[in-house]
């Protein structure tokens, strides 16, 4: 599904360097030291972000020169994934329409996209009404409703609680469970996957060290690097 | 005790206007007499001047904002041309430089013999540009005005975070979507206070109404000021206009900020992101005639003032030593007029951001601009000559003229000043002060890591502006001024005065040079080098 | 932002600034203050030349202290009151005389005033006359072939532009308002009316108006007679010319005035009576341009030749200025906006 081809990409002065496949409807763990350029792995398979060299294929399509609104992706980040000055509501339409022009069926969407969320009701609610966790869940449903096939994540549940964090993991999980999505996420914590089945994927000094499964990572990590990374 | 030290800058600030102008005033209702507001406002005459003010400075502020607006998002979406920055540079100008400089370049555009209205006649239509009526005011309004108006707008969209814009890359905004659900609400947020201060701009207009205006019965509320000086003298009558003017100019300035929709913003890392809008062909249309129309309402009438600037005996008349004693001393009486009007500003800006998002009163930092700002519509001669009537028997105010000068040009850019400062200001704060108190960083290590870096752009643009300003203000010198204390606008109203247009057209382009040279050096001084994203 | 630094830095400035503008005081001599108009002490104005020849005679520091305009004169004179400084005051207009008196600060000279170019002559104790003209229409003799001969030709016949003052904020607004209520008296308004069409703009001043009308805005403005007398004498060209009317003209004369409260009324005579002399009647044509009012010994320069038979002048008194002004500028206002 995802695939990228000897992309390499110039960061101050470092060169990444890239390939990594990812099968459709797989799972993907990304983690590894900070600076280590999972940040800016995802941002060029998302398009925010433009390889000096090498390709990008997403579902069979060559990604160059495609901006990152026409990829099949959405991206979730850290935080800043809403506008604030427009409700719940509005934030998630946006990704139905980007002006906001919905029709009564596309308004239903949302609201159905916001109770598999679990914050049916929530659509007049500004940002600054929710808690971290709740807004990033307006994200996810905004995913949801975008219907698209490739869901990317940069440590989406980062500022949140162990406890929330396990539960918005399950609930990525679910999602790619019940539509097919193939995902991305990168995240600190490769522990918190533990339960998940799905490719663990090692990013040190710009580029992918290692790949392999989750399971066997926390098993037995096959690098020191790893090992040394995992504690 | 924290209380207090957050509230100290704007107290000081305040005490120091507070002594000044009441000062003033309490000099002129020491000789004035009884003050008849009810005469005043029973004037037909008085009233029916008063409602042309009013619409005129409505009209002219609301098209200086609205044609700003495509203006401004067109630099910002267009970063890299070349002569941008240069260009920036100059939308300072039209509201420095003395108002019968920009005028008659203004004519000499748009006038009857004008450049407009030769091609006009080459291209043999008939029709003929007549810019004396409500037009020719707007038009000059617009060329003053406007480009200072576009230089607020793009510090507003400075603040936009980057990560709306990364945002509307991922869910392939349009360019009208993103004005629509990301600009509009910034604008709503700061146009208002824009329009407020060219209102009180406008509202005070006497030249440009008059010569531009065709006939009397466009005339502003000044002409009525300056009458009751002329003859008799009517201090009292004179008070009477600037409390009408004050209060008037209240009202309709705060109803105007209250339009101003204060916008929940998830104040980002503002990185700057690429916008997703730039591509389309529309859009580079759009934003090239903008930048083309900015670009010439601007560069036209300069170009003539350059043009008769270098005319006849040119050389001649830029290169005698009274010229030059004479802009050295505008430069000092400049710089001191606008570190004060910084200072002062500066203070009013620190205890006004306090209040508005410490202690979440939103309301009385406005109330502070609005108060500051008022001093644009308190006739100049009541500060003036109060001061004159205060000092006059305590000191010999021939020698310390120069100071009067100082202090009542540094009030008159406070306006300015805390326009260009609060907003920035107001945004710093809200991003940091969690931070910087959870991490003890207050008080003056606070101004040194925070805000100097963070606001040294806005400061930069402030104290150019300010001092730029001085440089070209003719009416207050006009009162203290001596033989010895000669500026640059004096000796160019004295040669305009005396047959001397030639000479006085050199004197003026080297105002606007200095001017010019004051924009380019200060901003880059104190605002730094660092990507032009305002 | 360093506030401590940038507020020394401030105050330093504020001081040299102060000091910079001290006047150096030569304590061995006299001095005496002479409040005037801009102009006069600009660099090519009468001031730097009579000053020389005042201080030789009378051993004496002459200061001179310039403001915007006559108006400009009059208030700061009201500012300072009794108080004042200036021991004379030296530039206002005969419109502004009955103001000036009424404020009681001025003195009687005590000198016999002669002024033969003068028309109608002179007769006040309080103010000496130091130079005249008459407001006229100076046109661009290339734009405008075949000027108006009269003020009626101008108002009904005629369809040149003009550009004109506003009574309210100018002297020569003034000056003409009261030469068309001189000519037409009770018909003024219409006259006004009449003309308006023509009327191109109002302006603030004359240094707007004329700006304007260098700029080719209109072919003529309102000035004075002895405006062309600038442009052949230090321009050298006479394509500037003063319409003459048939009905005469009206005159500006400006006027000086010794202050009741002045420390130096000796030296403040002398002054004045030496503003009548050979010497300065001689400086003021080419330096202010206008008419002495004593012909100088060697003679004018031919562009100040009389333009008019004096029997012509119009002129009202200062106190019938002062008492019919107002109503005649609302009925100015109302013809022009109807």
């Amino acid at each position: 599904m995802i695939a990228l081809e000897d992309v390499t990409f110039r960061y101050e002065d470092m060169v990444m360097r890239f390939a990594l496949a990812i099968g459709e409807g797989e799972l993907a763990v990304v983690f590894g030291p900070s600076g280590a350029g999972k940040t800016t792995l995802l941002n060029l398979i998302a398009g925010f972000d433009r390889p000096d060299g090498g390709r990008i294929v997403i579902d069979g399509r060559d990604m160059a020169g495609v901006p990152p609104a026409e990829r099949p992706v959405t991206t979730l980040f850290q935080e800043h994934n809403l506008f604030a000055h427009l409700s719940v509501e509005q934030n998630v339409g946006l990704g139905i329409h980007p002006g906001l022009k919905l029709s009564a069926g596309d308004r239903e969407r949302v609201a159905s996209a916001l109770e598999e969320v679990g914050l049916g009701g929530f659509g007049k609610r500004l940002p600054n009404q929710l808690s971290g966790g709740e807004r990033q869940r307006v994200a996810l449903a905004r995913s949801i409703v975008r219907d698209r096939p490739v869901l990317l994540l940069d440590e989406p549940f980062a500022a949140l609680g162990p406890a929330q964090r396990r539960r918005m993991t399950a609930l990525v999980e679910r999602l790619r469970a019940d539509r097919g999505l193939t995902v991305m996420m990168v995240s600190h914590q490769l522990e918190e996957a533990r339960e998940l089945t799905g490719r663990a994927v090692f990013v040190q000094d710009g580029t992918v060290l290692c790949e392999g499964t989750i399971r066997e990572f926390l098993a037995a990590p096959p690098l020191p690097e790893i090992a040394d990374y995992l504690g | 005790m924290a209380l207090a030290f957050r509230l100290l800058p704007g107290v000081l600030s305040a005490l120091v206007l507070a002594l000044v102008i009441g000062g003033a005033l309490g000099g002129v209702l020491s000789v004035a007499g009884h003050i008849d507001m009810a005469a005043l406002l029973g004037d037909a005459y008085v009233l029916g001047i008063l409602r042309f003010t009013v619409w005129q400075a409505f009209l002219s502020a609301a098209l200086s904002v609205v044609l700003a607006i495509p203006v401004a998002r067109a630099l910002v979406r267009r970063q890299r041309f070349p002569g941008r920055a240069l260009l920036i540079r100059l939308l300072g100008l039209p509201m420095v430089i003395p108002t019968i400089v920009g005028v008659l370049g203004l004519v000499a555009v748009y006038g009857r013999s004008g450049a407009i209205n030769d091609l006009l006649a080459m291209a043999g239509t008939g029709a003929r540009l007549d810019i004396y009526g409500l037009g020719g005011i707007l038009i000059a309004h617009v060329f003053f005005n406007m480009p200072f108006a576009t230089r607020l707008l793009l510090q507003g969209w400075a603040g936009i975070p980057g990560e709306s814009f990364r945002l509307a890359s991922q869910l392939g905004m349009t360019g009208g979507q993103i004005f629509r659900l990301i600009e509009w609400p910034m604008l709503r947020q700061i146009a208002p206070g824009v329009a407020g201060l060219v209102f009180l701009i406008c509202f005070t207009s006497f030249s440009i109404v008059l010569v531009l205006g065709g006939g009397p019965p466009n005339a502003t509320l000044e002409v009525a000021i300056y009458q009751a000086l002329r003859f008799d003298f009517d201090l009292a009558r004179v008070v009477a206009f600037g409390v009408l003017q004050v209060g008037l100019c209240a009202l309709i300035v705060g109803a105007g900020h209250r339009l101003a929709r204060s916008v929940p913003v998830e104040l980002g890392l503002a990185r700057d992101m690429p916008r997703p809008d730039l591509a389309a062909p529309a859009g580079r249309i759009g934003d090239a005639a903008a930048i083309a129309f900015a670009a010439l309402m601007v560069l036209l009438p300069l170009a003539a003032i350059v043009a008769s600037g270098v005319s006849g005996d040119a050389w001649g008349a830029a290169t005698r030593a009274p010229l030059w004693f004479a802009a050295l001393r505008s430069l000092a009486v400049g710089l001191c007029a606008g570190l004060l009007s910084c200072l002062i500003g500066a203070g009013l800006v620190l205890t006004a951001r306090e209040l508005g998002v410490r202690y979440r009163r939103p309301g009385l930092a406005t109330a502070i601009e609005l108060g500051g700002s008022l001093i644009l519509v308190v006739p100049p001669f009541v500060i003036g000559a109060g001061l004159f009537i205060l000092v006059q028997p305590v000191a010999d105010v021939f020698a310390i003229g120069l100071v009067f000068v100082v202090i009542v040009n540094a009030l008159m850019g406070l306006p300015f000043a805390l326009r260009i400062l609060m907003p920035p200001a107001m945004e710093v704060h809200e991003r940091h002060l969690r931070l910087a108190d959870g991490l003890g960083i207050t008080g003056l290590t606070r101004l040194r890591l925070v805000d100097w870096p963070l606001l040294r752009r806005p400061l930069g643009l402030a104290l150019a502006l300010t001092t730029a300003l001085s440089l070209g203000d003719f009416g207050v010198i006009a009162l203290f001024g001596t033989r010895h204390n000669q500026t640059l606008p004096y000796l160019l109203y004295q040669q305009m005065g005396s047959y001397r247009m030639a000479d006085a057209a050199t004197t003026a382009l080297i105002l606007v040079g200095l001017c010019l040279a004051l924009f380019i050096v200060i901003e880059r001084g104190i605002g730094g080098r660092g990507h032009d994203r305002a | 932002m360093r506030t401590t630094g940038r507020l020394a830095a401030a105050l330093i400035a504020l001081g040299l600034a102060a000091g910079a503008t001290a006047p150096a005081q030569a304590e061995d001599r006299p001095t005496l203050t002479v409040y005037t108009y801009d102009s006069f002490v600009a660099e090519w104005g009468p001031g730097p030349k009579i000053e020389p020849l005042f201080e030789a005679e009378c051993g004496c520091d002459l200061d001179f202290v310039g403001v915007e305009d006559g108006v400009a004169l009059l208030s700061r004179l009201r500012l300072e009151g009794a108080r004042s400084r200036a021991d004379i005051v030296l530039g206002l207009d005969t419109n502004l005389v009955a103001e000036a008196r009424a404020t009681g600060l001025l003195a009687s000279h005590g000198l016999k005033v002669e002024a033969p170019m003068l028309p109608g002559g002179w007769d006040d104790a309080t103010f000496v006359p130091y130079d005249w003209s008459y407001f006229a229409f100076v046109y661009d003799s290339e734009a405008l072939k075949t000027p108006p001969a009269s003020l009626h030709a101008l108002v009904e016949d005629s369809d040149a532009e003009i550009l004109i003052e506003d009574p309210r904020t100018s002297t020569p607004g003034l000056g003409l308002l009261l030469w068309m209520k001189k000519v037409y008296g009770d018909g003024a308004a219409d006259a006004w009316e009449a003309l308006r069409p023509r009327i191109v703009t109002v302006s603030t001043g004359w240094s707007e108006a004329y700006g304007l009308f260098k700029e080719g805005e209109a072919p003529m403005v309102l000035s004075y007679t002895t405006s062309p007398a600038y442009h052949i004498v230090a321009e050298g060209t006479e394509r500037y010319k003063a319409a003459i009317f048939e009905e005469g003209h009206y005159m500006q004369v400006e006027v000086a005035a010794m202050l009741k409260g002045s420390d130096q009324p000796k030296l403040a005579r002398q002054f004045l009576s030496f503003l009548l002399s050979d010497a300065v009647q001689a400086i003021l044509p080419t330096t202010n341009w206008m008419y002495p009012v004593i012909a100088p010994k060697d003679g004018l320069p031919e562009a100040f030749a009389a333009p008019l038979d004096p029997a012509k002048a119009l002129v009202y008194s200062p106190d019938e200025v002062a008492e019919h002004r107002d109503g005649w500028i609302r009925e100015w206002l109302s013809a022009m906006s109807r």
